[in-house]
């Protein structure tokens, strides 16, 4: 290498360094003459989605994944159309966004904020990326979306339930379409009282973590609010995978309703080991014992099986739902791949289509054209009923799933059945309670 | 020069150069054409090099030195990031006490796991090594959540109390920088088709490297650094001579902890950002890869395989099924989609694999590491054979 120097090249390279330190002070300030960053100028744009390929998270980064494929084949014209047909905002045209193609560059987040932020990093500064998308996990939605701030790009949140996200947390270029913690916790303590009672005893077990956190406290005030009453609350590390000496305690604790605030393998161990305690069939109180999920997945099902049987929980959206827009997704997404899609997969392809769709009625890729184009947006048609993108903490409000475990599933795929859907208006908060500060939108350059 | 020898000042010379040169190195490939794919000179991954190179050249002062092998170094790293991004909390997004900070604490820190764990040596010493690091992983994870953010992590806010620095414009966000030259700012280079970035804080990242370099030389040549190889080659002589060795292996333990501690002040200067992750015990087994890959006990060698290992996280992980396609559009279909199946498993989610199969090479046909092929190949090419020809400081002490 040091050979390479002598080099009429090296010398070349050398003087540019030499030129470039000197011209530095001056230039370093105005880079370049873009008016945001990655403004894309040819014929293509480019997005990054960024998910979970390796790690627990993996299934969800998978579907999340074909679920982009999916959206990105249908902007640019491809498919049957999918949601474009069912959604209420006619301004995409199937032609690409605002007539540039659309290609897009994938990363591994590894459920990981380090990882996932050097794979956001390198989409933005080495690929181009004019919007990140993706996640399977409230930590690294956190992490993107402060990098995404910072850099000048929009965030288009994937799964992540956790409240932080768009409450302490939030930023002006991140939107989130997932539901929350919250959510979960006001749509199910009616559901719950109603089969449950009002009079019940509750013991939570909570993973050790953020969204454990906020879970149990959301599902902890809306239940006792309803006249529940809170024995205790025990933290479980998220490494664990046997929690038989968690499930043992509950028994002698007099409690008659067991709240498993747990995700993915967590909850698919908790919940085998609860059941197989024979938890369920004990009579506390003169009343059945009852195990409550406030997170439910399809996938979470599926790795539970039987043991998911008439427990209630609730989700953002399921395949079964019978909507036009629901309808139209699950087609196209079983048509490609030959399965119904997850939430986690919902989620984003409605996410990647909101983005673009929020592109073309703002007429620009400027993140702050973009954020205003999102911010107060009412649309219709993608499987969740009416929707709001609120403008105060970028969270979307629609109806809430809340869903039981199927007694007897007639398929693979068939394991949650929609008890109710709880309307809007009755997980709507108000936008200051978890503090935290949107700022103002960063378009970068 | 420098109190270095000849061969040494080549070397860092040599160095220098490479992370001066680094911007055009790594970006060989024309932007827009197929292989720029393989492009690694953008400021993220330039970054991750050299700070890499910073922990893996502390790690390599203890185990390349003492044989002490850690597996919780990632714990340093870790605490180190916590301390930076504290002190841009509290007191200025200035870059330079937090990382002195980091430095600090780390250094600190470090004194108390070694302290305990230097009481045993070998796999004792390494298994407790990795309890210290996977407990701070889990209490910066769950309970320690008001400190460090928990999974959610730390990161500067608009409200942080900033005490010396004067209030930000509004609308605008706290940014790390060097008395006011933004860490992420660039300067994009347009040379015929390709484009070339310089990084601030790439630079400022890569000066400390050659100074952590340079240190870690002057360690390796001490009387100190005899004193250490002398723990590794045989500690029970060095017992019987009257020695006591601990005060030794400890004082290594602490620096090897601060340059974990450096790097992880200079990780939250590029990107303001902690996440308890980085004290995952993975990570720590990251940087000992690092060092095997690279050559254990060399001067160079840390760095190469932090970059190696950085390059194909970064770069391997980034080809997806949709690019292999485009590469491969040139042969039949069927013959298309079957070396497009062929390749997959490596590429893309199949990093790991990549690393895993590259590793086992390295450690099969090279246990010198990368350092050892690279001296193979000079020595079939070059003129004169000279046996004492290693920049590694093998050179055997007289007794």
């Amino acid at each position: 290498m040091s050979k390479m120097n002598l080099t009429r090249r090296g010398v070349l390279k050398t003087g540019a360094i030499a030129g470039a330190g000197v011209a530095a002070p001056t230039i370093f300030t105005a880079q370049s003459a873009a008016a945001f960053t990655n403004e894309p100028t040819g014929s293509s744009v480019t997005l990054g989605f960024n998910v979970p390929q390796t790690g627990p998270y993996a299934d969800e980064g998978a579907d999340e994944l074909r679920a982009y494929e999916l959206a990105v084949e249908h902007l640019n014209g491809g498919g049957d159309g999918g949601l474009m047909n069912t959604f209420s905002s006619k301004a995409l045209q199937g032609n690409g966004i605002m007539g540039k193609k659309v290609e897009y560059v994938t990363g591994d987040t590894q459920t990981k904020s380090d990882a996932a932020r050097a794979s956001a990093r390198s989409m933005i500064e080495k690929d181009g990326a004019v919007m990140i998308t993706g996640g399977s996990s409230s930590g690294v939605a956190v992490a993107v979306q402060a990098l995404c701030q910072e850099a000048g790009v929009i965030f288009m949140a994937g799964l992540t339930h956790s409240n932080d996200t768009t409450g302490k947390d939030k930023k002006a270029n991140g939107f989130r379409h997932f539901f929350n913690s919250y959510m979960s916790g006001a749509a199910l303590a009616p559901i719950l009282a109603n089969n449950y009672g009002t009079d019940r005893k509750a013991y939570h077990l909570t993973a050790d973590y953020n969204w454990g956190y906020t879970t149990e406290e959301a599902v902890r005030t809306s239940t006792e609010a309803m006249g529940w009453e809170t024995v205790a609350a025990v933290k479980t590390p998220l490494t664990q995978t046997d929690f038989s000496s968690y499930i043992a305690p509950v028994l002698q604790s007099g409690a008659d309703v067991l709240v498993l605030n747990h995700y993915g393998g967590n909850m698919v161990n908790s919940l085998t080991n609860a059941v197989q305690f024979g938890l369920r069939d004990k009579l506390v109180n003169n009343k059945n014992f009852e195990i409550v999920v406030p997170l439910y997945s399809r996938l979470m099902a599926k790795g539970a099986g039987a043991n998911v049987k008439g427990i209630f929980g609730s989700t953002n959206w399921h395949w079964s739902l019978q909507d036009e827009g629901s309808k139209a997704f699950v087609k196209s997404f079983g048509t490609k791949y030959g399965f119904p899609p997850s939430q986690a997969a919902h989620t984003c392809y409605v996410q990647a289509l909101l983005y673009a769709d929020a592109v073309e009625r703002a007429g620009s890729f400027n993140p702050c054209a973009v954020a205003e184009a999102l911010e107060g947006f009412e649309f219709d048609g993608m499987g969740n009923g009416k929707t709001l993108y609120r403008a105060e903490d970028h969270q979307c409000f629609k109806d809430v799933l809340v869903v039981k475990g199927k007694e007897n599933p007639t398929s693979e795929f068939d394991l949650l059945e929609i008890v109710e859907v709880t309307p809007t208006s009755q997980v709507t908060y108000d936008a200051s309670i978890f503090g935290g500060e949107l700022g103002s939108c960063n378009p970068g350059a | 020069m420098f109190g270095l020898d000849k061969k040494d000042f080549r070397l860092l010379l040599l160095v220098a150069v490479l992370v001066a040169l680094a911007p055009f190195i790594l970006n060989p490939f024309p932007e827009g054409s197929g292989m720029a794919q393989f492009n690694a000179g953008y400021p993220d991954l330039m970054q991750r090099f050299v700070i890499f190179g910073i922990f893996a050249i502390g790690f390599n002062i203890l185990f390349g030195l003492t044989g002490y092998l850690s597996f919780g170094h990632a714990a340093f790293l870790g605490v180190g990031s916590y301390a930076a991004i504290w002190m841009m909390k509290l007191l200025t997004m200035n870059v330079i006490p937090a990382i002195i900070v980091s430095v600090i604490v780390a250094g600190i820190f470090s004194l108390a796991v070694g302290w305990i764990s230097l009481r045993r040596s070998g796999i004792y010493f390494s298994i407790l090594t990795l309890a210290f690091a996977q407990m701070s992983y889990s209490l910066a994870y769950s309970v320690l959540t008001p400190i460090t953010g928990g999974e959610t992590g730390l990161q500067p806010k608009v409200n942080d109390p900033r005490i010396l620095d004067g209030t930000l414009a509004n609308g605008a966000t706290p940014k790390a920088n060097l008395f006011g030259l933004e860490m992420g700012s660039s300067f994009n280079l347009d040379v015929g088709a390709w484009v070339f970035t310089f990084n601030v804080g790439y630079y400022l990242a890569g000066i400390v490297m050659l100074l952590a370099f340079y240190l870690s030389i002057r360690i390796f040549r001490s009387p100190f650094g005899m004193m250490l190889r002398a723990v590794k080659s045989n500690q029970q002589r060095l017992n019987y001579t009257g020695l006591n060795a601990k005060p030794y292996t400890l004082a290594a333990f602490v620096i090897s902890g601060m340059y974990a501690g450096l790097a992880g002040g200079l990780m939250v200067a590029m990107d303001t950002q902690v996440g308890a992750e980085r004290m995952f015990w993975t990570a720590s087994g990251e940087v000992v890869l690092m060092s095997i890959l690279g050559g254990v006990g060399t001067l160079i060698g840390p760095v190469l395989g932090a970059g190696a290992i950085k390059y194909m996280e970064n770069i391997l992980s980034k080809i997806n099924s949709d690019i292999l396609h485009t590469w491969f559009a040139f042969l039949p279909d069927g013959l298309e989609d079957f070396v497009v199946t062929l390749i997959y498993p490596f590429i893309g989610k199949g990093w790991h694999l990549t690393l895993g199969l590259i590793f086992m090479l390295v450690v099969i046909f090279l246990p010198g590491g990368l350092v050892e092929g690279g001296q193979r190949v000079a020595r079939l090419f070059g003129r004169k054979k000279k046996s004492t020809d290693t920049p590694d400081g093998k050179t055997t002490p007289a007794e």
